[in-house]
């Protein structure tokens, strides 16, 4: 009973900040088409809004796959703790390698038995797949009936949205460290080299933070 | 085929392939401790990179406009913990007003 709660209360909180990534995606110039297409076919809030947010800022196409794609890298590391556990194969595997995002992985693991850890996975993966497209589309035709993104406030929506995202991660000394020399960086880069290459470019501090212990 | 349809195209195909893969190598691998250190690291360096660049860029200029005040509004209701709903569209309103107004 108490996992159907949780992965419902998550699917329909969560699937609601997909207004605010169909909104930015259309502000960004791109259609509604793309903005459902990204919420389908990707499905991973961070790095959909990293796409936007990266041609946003004038970056180009190859830059914004890359930086959406180094983000996308924890739901690799999720489907190697979830794969023992859910016992996929064929089909199964495929529908579960596209809804392993925070959401279902966090629901999964915070229960106290196989069944339910299962159960909390699969709820949860299609609550929020569900949800958050039916979101991305309404924010995305909302967005659309507006004028200037400016006048809505949208273009601060993206790097609002992405500091909420970035906040919960934010719990030690290292990493708060780590967000200060990435604002440093990207910051003192921007003028110098082109639009999007700032943003990837902090991949490098992540890896020489978390070399050492 | 637009710059708009190769990153939709392209970051969909690749966030599949790395969910894909994750649900079918064995767990052993990849699971090194400093993998997994600098793998949950990545997304700070990334969000707050992003964070800076969509606030006080414009293409490869620096610039000081309404969207600070926005970003600050998102700050601070953070701070006072509101949900992630309530600090976007703070953070919206704060920006289009000093976006109307000044």
């Amino acid at each position: 009973m108490s996992v159907k709660r949780d992965s419902f209360s998550v699917s329909i909180t969560v699937g609601a900040y997909g207004s605010a990534f169909g909104a930015a995606a259309v502000a960004a110039h791109f259609s509604v088409l793309q903005a459902c297409l990204l919420s389908l076919l990707l499905f991973s809030g961070a790095s959909q809004f990293a796409v936007v947010g990266v041609i946003a800022a004038g970056g180009s196409p190859l830059n914004a796959i890359a930086t959406s794609t180094l983000l996308g890298t924890r739901n690799g590391l999720y489907g190697l703790r979830l794969a023992p556990l859910l016992k996929l194969r064929g089909f199964r595997r495929v529908v579960a390698a596209q809804i392993t995002i925070d959401e279902s992985t966090g629901v999964a693991l915070a229960q106290d038995n196989e069944n339910d850890m299962r159960k909390g996975f699969w709820y949860t993966g299609f609550g929020v797949f569900i949800f958050w497209n039916l979101f991305t589309l309404a924010g995305a035709l909302g967005a659309q009936a507006i004028g200037d993104p400016s006048a809505w406030g949208l273009d601060a929506a993206v790097p609002a949205a992405f500091l909420g995202l970035l906040w919960p991660r934010l719990s030690n000394r290292k990493s708060w460290v780590l967000a200060g020399f990435a604002i440093l960086l990207a910051l003192t880069l921007t003028p110098f080299v082109p639009a999007g290459i700032p943003i990837i470019s902090c991949t490098l501090l992540a890896i020489i933070i978390g070399w050492r212990e | 085929m637009n710059a708009f349809w190769i990153a939709v195209i392209g970051s969909s195909a690749l966030a599949f392939i790395t969910k894909f893969l994750g649900a079918s190598v064995p767990e052993s691998f990849l699971s090194h401790p400093r993998i997994l250190r600098i793998n949950s690291l990545i997304p700070i360096a990334l969000l707050t990179a992003l964070i800076a660049v969509n606030t006080f860029a414009v293409k490869t200029k620096l610039v000081l406009d309404h969207r600070a005040l926005g970003i600050a509004a998102a700050l601070a209701l953070l701070i006072a913990k509101a949900p992630f709903p309530v600090v976007v569209v703070g953070a919206a309103v704060t920006s289009a007003l000093a976006y109307r107004y000044f």
